[in-house]
């Protein structure tokens, strides 16, 4: 089914009676060319691209839980290629050019609205940070825009530019970053799959990874063993526990982030605003709830709720940035877990285990990665080889030394 | 989170900070022949397992206690805190 | 307009009245109304808006689950959007105005939607509104959002201020209603330190809105008895208007407290105070809520919960109208009629959708049974309803009850699972609670008047045993086990017309089968796709109802779907609340350098540098612009002398026989060689081999080493080297304090910098070249016997030194350096000139020591000793890291030297592309330099070492900017180091 304004229309006139299901529920095939582990973001982005571009459709996605279950259900929305090393940069330029396109292509209106994503900087050394992130920027194709305090003043005049304890000096806009309504870009990616023959199973844990001879033959699941050519992880949040049913210990720690909405509000905000020196980042949803959020908490968990000490840092970086949202009411507070690397950027790899692949270590960076991380683990998937903006994101290079370090934190996850 | 300092009794978690797997007590030897593999291993990668987890908690608004956490990374309980100095005598590092 | 609904009884106290505002209308009520009880009782029963579709709303609960009467409270700087009128005690003066509609509250333009609502079905936009594609930022995006959203932030400050407190005691009781009480009487009688938090300002719960009795008095003497008692014990905190809205880890519970918001006038006091409450043991007795039943058109003003309308009519004195039918699918609704009707309301008739109803004779009432409400008529107000069996009955107020939940959030938000009870048609707590939680009463399924107080009892009991108290015999007062029989009944299948299931966020009966349809079947996607319980209540009323209507679709049941996550908070709390007095200026504290007074006096101009505010430049008569202060101080410093304030340097004190050994492992060159009374500058690595810190460390003794750090790592490589101490090496004898605030230290650095300090420093030391040359430190005295030390370092590339002395001298010291300069004409010079100088010397800082560089990029990979064990040195050894054409730190100047150079601009060579696969670097630091007349740079730039004399582009595409730039030295001024030594 096609969806379109006049298909609503038609609907409506017939009391929505029409529609049909988005996606089937097939039961498990005893065999794939390729299983994605992981019915996420990432995952369902992964099976589209493999169907649609790659032209590989006896896939199965299998998942955990409900579709779109991963850290897709929990995240603050946001899309943007702002980064500043060549091992990201142009991944990221190149997910936001998916972004670009992606209701057309998915015939879904996952609501990408680039309405902006600006980052605030404090001092002379922050800017000159900003200036050079800026113009990697401009190198991998991306848009930057630098502007001082006084054009912010008469952009975001609620913004505290008297009484700040950092006095803000400026900040590095992108204008085509945004928000996306993060559930939406499950379904659109998990219909076009399904559409295109890829077996999305929900409520199929995996519980074993299956090697014979060195080679990864299929997974052992609690719907029964399924047998595959290839195996791709795809489980960002618990990569280490389903890696270790391969035996595979990984550079990746898990940690919580914790985001926060608050009671629906008329529209005050126009884009995101990050206040990275209070550790403070928002926008406003279509609803009109403020999303926002801040640091992890820093502590290895995989229970899925932080504590009160980083709620409340989050919120004096908001009332230190705005303080006209004390008044507004935080709603409701979540916990995802993420996969921390080891240097904060991903992985996108094969592993030494021939026909298992390994994709996560997204940190908190896996909202606006998911059109790029799929579209580049298909390729990998179907071409075994890394598509070129994702060449770096490799699993040996803490041996190598080819580090990608976009904060210069070092080997430890919980400051990235 | 509360944790019960060997001297100092129940602190608040905030009063700490955290830095992660007590394995990075296990420095590995210099001249090993593999040395860099060690240091790779040991600088890199993670057990992070979804349960007991040891860990290194730093008291910084406190004693400056480098403490060994034993918690669970699924329930957030704690079942046991050691001086971080006692441990690494225990396992053997010296000067 | 009169209080046409205002009846007798009641627990406001009629001698205040209490007049208010909602909208342009001055309305009166009385003191212990809530706001919704006064728009009650004067007749108001249209108050909102809904979100979608923009319907009449009116009171629909009688406490903080309510969707449907949020209003904006007050105006100006202190405008509250959402605010919940159930919630809200009336104060004289109060003003309050209806939301979420364009036009007036009576005529909302929105309206339309509602009209439109056939083709607005649940997810309708995620198939729409994507072409043109352009159209959705530009056109349909912005309609949604200006429909969409409730309240108005006032977009100014927000004028109050909010406090933090942490409390702890043995057994918090959250919530005072009967089970709360008694748990709390339990415990505070044995001794133990109880608090006990209710979210009303009356405490009591459900006993101020019932007419049940307890130990033979009414249900509100009984409660203001128990809180008398307690009130009167010292072990004992009651807070009310205290919601304790999550439980964390450990007993950790997070409550709010409102104290000023039930006053006009807060008088400047904290208008509301988060409370982190440190629990040995809680018990949970957060009651129930009330869930209606899903029928035709149930969403008119006018139609209220049953409950809610027990609750006006018993504790307001206020009726929700003159005729009031009652539909109910358990007996609890026919409480609802009894107490009206003893309040003389008339109640036209009581619609029960079982066939065996209660024994029970309502007067003047019609009694149907096995019959339901299918429709309700009337538009800004309910004018009458249609039953299944076609009876249509003229009312003008209609109390629905589809049964009780058990308030289980709090069970649950440690990931707690609730578990179904099929005789209560509800989710009770399950058995994994978070530790240290009991629950007690109706929270617990204990629905009944009598069960809810032993249990109350029973609980505390329990956690009391637990922690070693004694517990005191209290008697469980006698009350009724009233009847609590209640049928599964969701919603009423003959209704043509939609159905609310979700009030506020307009999600219907259609809305909910249209998911299930489309494939939206787990409970958390049915969520997501409709938008159900994610309104300002959190699906409080509409939930379960929600999720048993998608079970009956699905052929499941009720358990089998299961219930979406509960996440705190319980109610909505302020994000002022959270944040408290971190806002502002004193969002972070500020760290003053000892001469800061000082500084201020002289004209000096501040930045920001961590936590630290330090002197960027000191003005003087006749300069027009930093640059010219800027300027001056760099340059009167290389012609003269000039003084700093260094404090901000990390300090660290290292003592013990192994000192010496330690500073081995934790730089990367060796500092066991170096003689006592030397100093040598000292490279850091972190464990993955990048450049972590740098510093000089005097010895001043054979075992005493004093390590200074960069400003912004003084705290990291303290916790660094503690690491190193505690865990890596812990049998070495070595001491580590931090003496960054005990010394204030200042660097003097110039030709005439020993002059000046001749003049300073006590005449028995000799400071002469000979006795104290380049890199010597030491003990000596100032100004007459006060203890200093004294270093011969210099980061200006001058002849320089460092002296220290005791804090509490710094601002005196400042003083005395410049007077004793005077002569010299020396500046006081600020950070601007000491980067200016710095740049002019190349030496690296936070802009080049940025985390990601290694000691081969800045030149000193030598200093990573391969011959002894240190930290980073393994690592540092990785074939990406030790590359030949690895980045390395140079020096820039413009080809035109009139020209400026910008910090963060990319190196490309001369006839490459723009782009990221030819980029060579990047500019690190740039300044003017005064010395030499031109701007210069220092930046990283591949295979720089091999590339002086090259001229490559810095591109500055932010800027617009491109331009030729050479690679030279880093080493602008004095190269050769001849300066520093003389």
């Amino acid at each position: 089914m096609r969806y379109s304004g006049f298909k609503v229309f038609w609907e409506g006139l017939r009391g929505n009676k029409g529609w049909t299901r988005a996606w089937r529920e097939p039961d498990p095939k005893p065999e794939y060319d390729i299983i994605i582990i992981g019915g996420g973001g990432h995952g369902l982005s992964t099976a589209y691209y493999l169907s649609k571009v790659f032209g590989i459709t006896n896939v199965a996605v299998l998942e955990k839980g409900w579709l779109g279950s991963g850290n897709i259900g929990r995240n603050t929305t946001i899309i943007r290629s702002n980064y500043l090393l060549p091992g990201n940069e142009p991944f990221y330029e190149f997910s936001m050019k998916l972004w670009e396109n992606l209701e057309q292509d998915t015939n879904y209106n996952s609501m990408v609205s680039q309405r902006s994503i600006l980052n605030l900087f404090h001092t002379d050394g922050q800017r000159d940070a900003y200036v050079r992130r800026g113009n990697a920027m401009f190198l991998a194709g991306a848009d930057a825009e630098l502007v001082d305090a006084q054009q912010l003043r008469e952009e975001l005049p609620f913004l505290d530019y008297n009484n700040a304890r950092f006095p803000i000096k400026g900040g590095l806009f992108q204008r085509r970053g945004g928000t996306a309504r993060h559930d939406a870009v499950a379904w659109g990616y998990a219909r076009g799959a399904d559409s295109r023959g890829v077996d999305i199973i929900q409520n199929c844990e995996v519980t074993g990874i299956d090697i014979e001879n060195g080679r990864c033959v299929g997974v052992q699941t609690s719907r029964g063993a399924i047998r595959a050519r290839k195996v791709a992880m795809c489980v960002a949040g618990s990569s280490s526990r389903v890696a270790a049913m391969a035996g595979m210990r990984l550079p990746i720690e898990s940690h919580v982030l914790q985001a926060f909405v608050s009671e629906g509000l008329k529209p005050v905000l126009p884009g995101v605003v990050t206040f990275g020196a209070g550790h403070f980042y928002v926008s406003q949803s279509d609803k009109g709830g403020l999303v926002f959020g801040g640091d992890i908490d820093g502590y290895n968990t995989y229970a899925q709720r932080g504590n009160l000490p980083v709620v409340e840092d989050v919120c004096e970086g908001g009332m230190a940035i705005m303080p006209m949202i004390g008044r507004a009411r935080l709603l409701r507070m979540w916990g995802g877990v993420m996969d921390m690397s080891m240097d904060g950027s991903p992985f996108i790899d094969k592993t030494h285990i021939g026909g298992l692949y390994f994709n996560g270590g997204w940190c908190y960076g896996g909202f606006k990665a998911t059109p790029a991380s799929g579209y580049c683990y298909a390729h990998l998937l179907a071409r075994d080889e890394p598509h070129p903006v994702a060449t770096q994101m490799r699993l040996d290079r803490f041996m190598t030394g080819n580090l990608i370090d976009e904060k210069g934190s070092g080997n430890q996850p919980n400051l990235h | 989170m509360i944790i019960n300092h060997p001297l100092l009794g129940p602190r608040d978690a905030a009063e700490f900070v955290y830095l992660g797997d007590a394995s990075l007590i296990d420095r590995p030897d210099w001249q090993a022949d593999d040395a860099m593999e060690q240091f790779h291993a040991y600088g890199y990668l993670r057990e992070n397992p979804a349960g007991e987890h040891k860990e290194l908690w730093y008291h910084e608004q406190g004693d400056r206690s480098w403490l060994v956490v034993t918690r669970n990374t699924l329930t957030h309980e704690i079942t046991a805190v050691e001086l971080a100095r006692d441990v690494a005598r225990a396992r053997g590092r010296d000067k | 307009m009169s209080q046409k609904n205002r009846i007798d009884g009641g627990l406001v106290n009629r001698e205040k009245s209490v007049k208010f505002r909602f909208n342009e209308k001055w309305l009166r009520g009385y003191e212990g109304d809530t706001l919704a009880s006064a728009l009650l009782a004067n007749g108001q029963l249209l108050v909102g808006r809904s979100f979608k579709y923009h319907r009449p709303r009116g009171v629909f609960t009688s406490g903080s689950e309510e969707p449907n009467a949020l209003v904006q409270l007050r105006d100006g700087a202190r405008q509250e959007p959402n605010t919940r009128a159930t919630m809200v005690e009336l104060f004289d003066g109060l003003y309050a105005t209806s939301q979420n509609h364009r036009g007036s509250l009576e005529h909302d333009l929105l309206a339309v939607n509602d009209l439109l609502s056939p083709f607005l079905s649940a997810g309708f936009y995620y198939k729409t509104f994507m072409w043109p594609k352009a159209f959705w930022e530009k056109l349909y995006e912005p309609i949604i959002r200006s429909a969409a959203g409730l309240g108005k932030l006032s977009m100014l400050p927000d004028a109050d201020s909010y406090d933090k407190g942490f409390l702890h005691c043995d057994l918090l009781v959250i919530g005072a209603g009967p089970s709360g009480l008694m748990a709390a009487l339990t415990a505070g009688r044995s001794g133990a330190r109880v608090i006990l938090a209710d979210e009303d300002f009356r405490m009591g719960g459900r006993l101020n809105s019932e007419t049940l009795e307890v130990a033979g008095q009414s249900g509100p003497d009984w409660a203001n008895n128990a809180v008398a008692e307690l009130r009167s014990m010292d072990n004992v905190r009651l807070m009310s208007r205290t919601t304790v809205y999550g439980a964390y880890d450990h007993g950790i519970y997070g409550a709010l407290e409102r104290r000023t918001d039930h006053i006009a006038d807060g008088a400047g006091k904290p208008r509301q105070v988060l409370w982190r409450l440190y629990s040995k043991r809680a018990v949970l007795a957060a009651g129930a809520t009330e869930r209606p039943i899903a029928f035709g058109n149930n969403d008119r003003p006018g139609v209220m919960l049953a409950g809610a309308a027990r609750s006006y009519s018993n504790r307001f004195g206020v009726t929700p109208g003159q005729e009031v039918a009652v539909f109910t699918n358990n007996d609890d609704g026919w409480r609802t009629a009894q107490d009206l009707v003893a309040k003389g309301v008339h109640i036209p008739a009581i619609i029960d959708s079982r066939d065996s109803v209660p024994d029970i004779k309502i007067d003047g009432a019609k009694v149907y049974t096995d019959t339901a409400v299918m429709d309700t008529i009337g538009r800004k107000g309910v004018k009458a309803i249609t039953l299944t069996n076609g009876k249509v009955i003229p009312v003008d107020a209609l109390a629905v009850s589809g049964g009780w939940n058990p308030n289980v959030h709090l069970t649950c938000h440690q990931r707690g699972r609730p578990e179904w009870r099929d005789d209560l048609c509800a989710f009770v707590p399950g058995g994994d609670l978070p530790v240290g939680m009991a629950v007690a009463g109706a929270a617990n399924g204990a629905l009944t008047l009598a069960a809810a107080l032993a249990e109350g009892h029973a609980q505390a009991a329990v956690q009391l045993k637990d922690l070693g108290f004694k517990v005191a015999k209290s008697d469980v007062p006698e009350a009724e086990d009233e009847p609590r029989n209640c049928a599964a009944f969701w919603h009423v299948a003959e209704s043509k017309k939609r159905a609310w299931v979700d009030l506020q966020n307009d999600v219907t009966v259609k809305d909910i089968k249209l998911a299930n349809t489309e494939g939206f079947r787990s409970v958390e996607l049915l969520k997501r796709y409709t938008t159900m319980g994610m309104a300002t209540d959190q699906g409080k009323t509409s939930n379960i109802a929600g999720l048993a209507i998608l079970a009956e679709e699905a052929g499941k049941s009720v358990p089998e779907v299961g219930t979406t996550i509960f996440r705190p908070p319980y109610t909505p709390v302020p994000i002022g609340a959270f944040a408290g007095r971190s806002r502002g200026k004193d969002f972070r504290p500020y760290r003053l350098t000892p001469s800061h007074k000082w500084a201020e006096e002289y004209g000096a101009s501040f930045v920001t540098v961590g936590n630290w505010l330090r002197a960027e430049w000191y003005t003087r008569d006749g300069e027009k612009g930093w640059r010219d202060s800027v300027d001056r101080e760099a340059q009167m410093t290389r012609e003269s002398v000039g003084i700093c304030d260094v404090t901000t340097l990390g300090k660290i004190d290292i003592q013990g026989k192994d000192a010496a050994a330690f500073l081995d492992k934790v730089y990367s060159n060796t500092f066991s060689t170096l003689p006592v009374g030397k100093v040598r500058y000292g490279l850091m690595l972190r464990e993955d081999g990048i450049c972590y810190d740098d510093g000089t460390t005097a010895r001043m003794g054979e075992n005493h080493y004093v390590m200074t750090t960069t400003t912004a790592n003084a705290v990291l490589v303290f916790r660094r080297l503690e690491f190193a101490r505690q865990c890596l090496w812990p049998n070495m004898d070595v001491h580590l304090i931090s003496t960054t605030d005990g010394w204030a230290q200042f660097a003097v650095a110039g030709p005439k910098s020993r002059d000046l300090l001749r003049k300073v420093i006590d005449a028995e030391h000799d400071i002469s070249n000979e006795a104290f040359p380049f890199m010597a430190c030491g003990h000596v005295t100032v100004c007459g016997g006060i203890p200093a030390r004294l270093f011969r370092i210099s980061f200006s590339g001058e002849l320089a030194y460092e002296i220290a002395v005791p804090a509490r001298y710094g601002n005196s010291m400042m003083a005395v350096l410049n007077e004793a300069g005077a002569e010299f004409d020396a500046v006081p010079y600020g950070t601007e000139a000491l980067g200016v100088m710095r740049i002019e010397k190349g030496h690296a800082t936070g802009n080049e020591l940025n985390g990601q560089t290694t000691a081969l990029n800045i030149g000193l990979g030598k200093m990573v000793s391969q011959k002894k064990e240190c930290i980073g040195q393994v690592l540092s050894q990785r074939p990406e890291m030790i590359r030949d054409d690895a980045i390395k730190l140079m020096g820039f100047r413009p080809v035109d030297r009139s020209r400026k150079l910008i910090a963060g601009a990319h190196f490309l060579n001369k006839n490459d592309p723009a782009d990221m696969a030819h980029d060579q670097g990047w500019m690190t630091s740039v300044a003017y330099s005064p010395n030499l007349g031109h701007h210069i740079g220092l930046g990283f730039i591949k295979h720089g070492d091999a590339r002086k004399g090259e001229i490559v582009r810095a591109v500055s595409p932010v800027h617009g900017v491109a331009m030729d730039v050479e690679i030279v030295s880093a080493h602008f001024v004095d190269p050769e180091g001849e300066r520093l030594r003389g």
